[in-house]
This record gives C-alpha cells, structure tokens and sequence, in this order.
C-alpha cells in the first residue's frame, strides 16, 4: 500500500531527462552565450537539503490574487479575458497539492509593468499583471487573467516573443522548483521563438503550449485554456516484507 | 496500483528580466523574523558576475537553509532522524532577492547548524542557492560553505567537486565584519563559480 498522506516524503528525485531541458548554452538565444557556465555541472548528492523545501498553503495569498484581471484595484483591465487552469503533478501522474504557483506576464499590448521596460506600447493603470494562486488537494489551480500581446526584443533583428505566461512552481521540494512558459496555441511566432525552441525534445516543447478549452471558460465572458505541469520527483516504490 | 508509468517533468524556460513585481516582496532577503530566530545571525552578501566579467542586474537569488540547530523546516526532516535538533517558529529558511545595478545582493539569516547526509555522515554547515537570470535558461544550482569549518573536508557535496574549486564554494569573511560572509557568483570563465546539476 502506498500512503498518500500529505506528511509522508518518500520520494526519489531522477534527474532530468536532458533533451527535455534547455540547455544553458542556446546560442540563438544570445546571452545564453556570455551567462552559460562552460565547465559541466557537479553531482549532488540528494541529501535533507535537496528533498526539503519551502513549502505554502491557501492560508498564504490573500483574496483575489489568482484574478490578474482585477488584482490591480482599479477599474477591468484592457484586453481578452481568459482562464487558464490545469493540474500539476509529479512525475507518476499523482497530485501535487498545496503547490505556490507564481504568475506574470505582459500586458495586452505586450507591455511589463517594469521600469526597464521602455518600448513603445502602452501601459494599463488597471493591470498589473502578477498573480499567485496554490492547488488544492487535487493538484487543480485556476488563474484569470488577460491574454497577453507579443512583444519585440530590442536589437535583434525584429524578433518577437509570442505571447506567452511565466509560471514559477516550488513543488514540495528544492529538487522540484522551477520556472518555465506557457504559450497559445497556433500562434505563428511560436514557430519562430528562440527560448521556446531551446528546449530540445519534441514532446516536451509541445507541453509548454496551453490547449484551447472552452470547458475551462466562463460562457460568454472569457477564454478558456488548459496547462497541466508535471514537477519533477515520484514516489519511492514501497519496501515491501 | 503500482505502475512505472512516468511522465518527464516539464521543461524550464529563463525567468527572464521582467519579474520583479510579481516574485519579490519586501523583507524576502530577511530570514530571521525581525531578528527573533534562534542562532548567530548573519549576513550573506555578494556580487554576480557574467562571463564577460561584468556584474548582472536582476538575477533572482533564493536560498533554502536548515536553522542553528541544523533542523529543516519539512516533514522530510521528520523526528525519527532529528536528534536533538529542535525546529525554531522563527525560522522557515527560504529567502528571495533581486541583484541590484552593481549586480549586488544581501541576505540576513542566521548560520545553519551541520545537517545529516546519507547514512551516518554529517553534512558540513551549508546553505543551498537557486540562481535565475534572463539568459539562463533554466535554474543553476550553486552551494554556500562557510570559513573554518573542519566538516568541510568531508562534505559529501563539497568531495565532489575538484579540489582546485572547492574554495569557490566557501564564503570569505568580510574585512571589519565578523558576522558578514561574502559569497560571489561567477557564472562563467575566469573564476567560475561550481555549480551542481539541477
Ligand atoms: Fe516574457
């Protein structure tokens, strides 16, 4: 029998599967090349550090920060309101609860609300564009927000980021922290993006793009898409007798 | 029940230099409850430098610590193989902050006690550091040790790096400053920092 109980942490920790990865060094991505380390990176023994970690609970947001379309105080943010919602779980498919996921992302013109960010494109008063929400004990979170637009990178050739979400997640763990992207789906500068087609394998590229879902929606009033996140770690098989 | 289906984990993308705003909130490089966690309390300071050998701005530095008596705040470090080490309300041992302009970062927290390895072998105070950066596309994970410490010689982590790096990976004290450990980041080149697989 395998315990489920929240308390229990028998998990091993296998290490990534390198083509499901980016590597450090991508050298489309251009400062990849002067911030990737050139030595290769040491084992490290999964000790009480690596399989501790922070961990949160519902009791740690307040009301309305998983609403990015309101949490800015103000009057409704301009732009296509949407859900996203999905599941995270570990790498046997169970879930993670009580899982701090973090959210930002760029207004509907493409704009972060960020004093480095100087171009062009206007900001909203009414969007601030940061959210927080952390699963329930079925793995399951729900974010509304608005669709963020593409946006340019300076002084590359007229390169544009698709649209795109980060998400940061701590998992239970050190070993299960991480921060990635999601995208939409059909967007033509998906094809294009040099973060996105940093990662190597296939399958794991396609499972940074969100799936259109109306189910998900709210009739009527927003879109709907589906992202499912697996953290790394599985439960240790049992010992049995 | 038991299956050895397994799904890989999702791929990491960079943090990029845009977050700020949602990640960081004040008082996150502070450890210590106001001052009211049990220990020495220290600082932790450094500077970030990239392989051209200038310093970087807005790099996310977290750190994950156990508290003075070398406790983890996680029911991982579950009672059967605490000891004597006892948890301390104020002391969850994650912290958060943002390099600033000169590439600069702080924290305030308190030394961790040894902590347990594998079998019966201690593991040499330490704190673990997750570093993220627009052109890193994904987490490097580094390891802080600390000056004078004999268990040093025997860390499990720490053997495993060559010997010629090692001191890299311990802090330096600060002139003028007996509870400042100085700690830099070089992300490559001359002076690399060892860093570990994630
Ligand atoms: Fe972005």
């Amino acid at each position: 029998m395998i315990d489920d109980t929240e308390t229990q942490e028998n998990r091993e920790y296998w290490e990534y599967e390198p083509s499901s990865q980016p590597p450090y060094l991508t050298p489309n991505y251009k400062s990849t090349v002067i911030r990737s380390p050139n030595k290769p990176q040491y084992k490290l023994p999964r000790t009480l550090t690596e399989t501790t970690g922070p961990l949160f609970t519902q009791d740690d947001l307040v009301a309305d920060e998983y609403d990015l379309s309101v949490n800015a105080k103000g009057d409704a943010a301009i732009g296509s309101l949407m859900v996203m919602d999905g599941f995270v779980t570990d790498e046997d498919g169970r879930p993670a609860a009580n899982t701090l996921i973090e959210l930002w992302q760029a207004n509907s013109a493409g704009k972060y609300h960020h004093l480095m960010d100087t171009r062009d494109a206007p900001g909203d008063p009414n969007f601030i564009g940061a959210g927080r929400a952390v699963t329930d004990s079925e793995g399951h979170y729900r974010f509304m927000t608005i669709k963020p637009g593409a946006y340019p990178v300076p002084n590359s050739g007229n390169y544009w980021r698709p649209p795109h979400l980060h998400l940061s997640l701590f998992g239970r763990s050190f070993m299960s922290r991480m921060i990635t992207q999601c995208y939409f789906p059909g967007d033509p500068l998906n094809e294009l993006d040099h973060i996105l087609h940093g990662v190597p394998d296939v399958d794991a590229k396609e499972r940074l793009i969100m799936t259109f879902d109306p189910v998900v929606g709210v009739h009527e009033h927003a879109l709907g898409y589906r992202f499912d996140i697996v953290l790394r770690g599985r439960r240790a098989t049992p010992m049995v007798g | 029940m038991m299956t050895d289906s397994k799904t890989t984990p999702s791929a990491g993308q960079t943090v990029g230099p845009f977050f700020n705003y949602a990640l960081l909130r004040d008082g996150d490089n502070d450890l210590t409850s106001d001052g009211k966690a049990v220990g020495e309390i220290i600082i932790v300071e450094g500077q970030v430098i990239d392989g051209a050998g200038g310093p970087l701005r807005d790099v996310l530095l977290e750190i994950w610590q156990a508290n003075a008596q070398g406790r983890y705040n996680h029911p991982a470090d579950a009672p059967a193989n605490s000891g004597d080490r006892e948890l301390d309300e104020n002391f969850r041992g994650f912290g958060r902050t943002l390099t600033d302009g000169d590439g600069c970062y702080r924290f305030v927290t308190i030394k961790p006690g040894a902590v347990p390895g594998e079998g019966n072998q201690w593991q040499a105070p330490h704190i673990a550091v997750s570093i993220f950066a627009a052109g890193l596309t994904r987490r490097l994970v580094t390891r802080l040790y600390f000056p004078g410490e004999d268990a040093n010689d025997a860390d499990p982590a720490l053997s495993g790096v060559p010997e010629e790096d090692r001191m890299r990976l311990v802090g330096d004290v600060a002139e003028g400053s007996d509870n400042t450990v100085r700690f830099n980041i070089v992300l490559q080149g001359d002076g690399e920092t060892p860093f570990f697989e994630d």
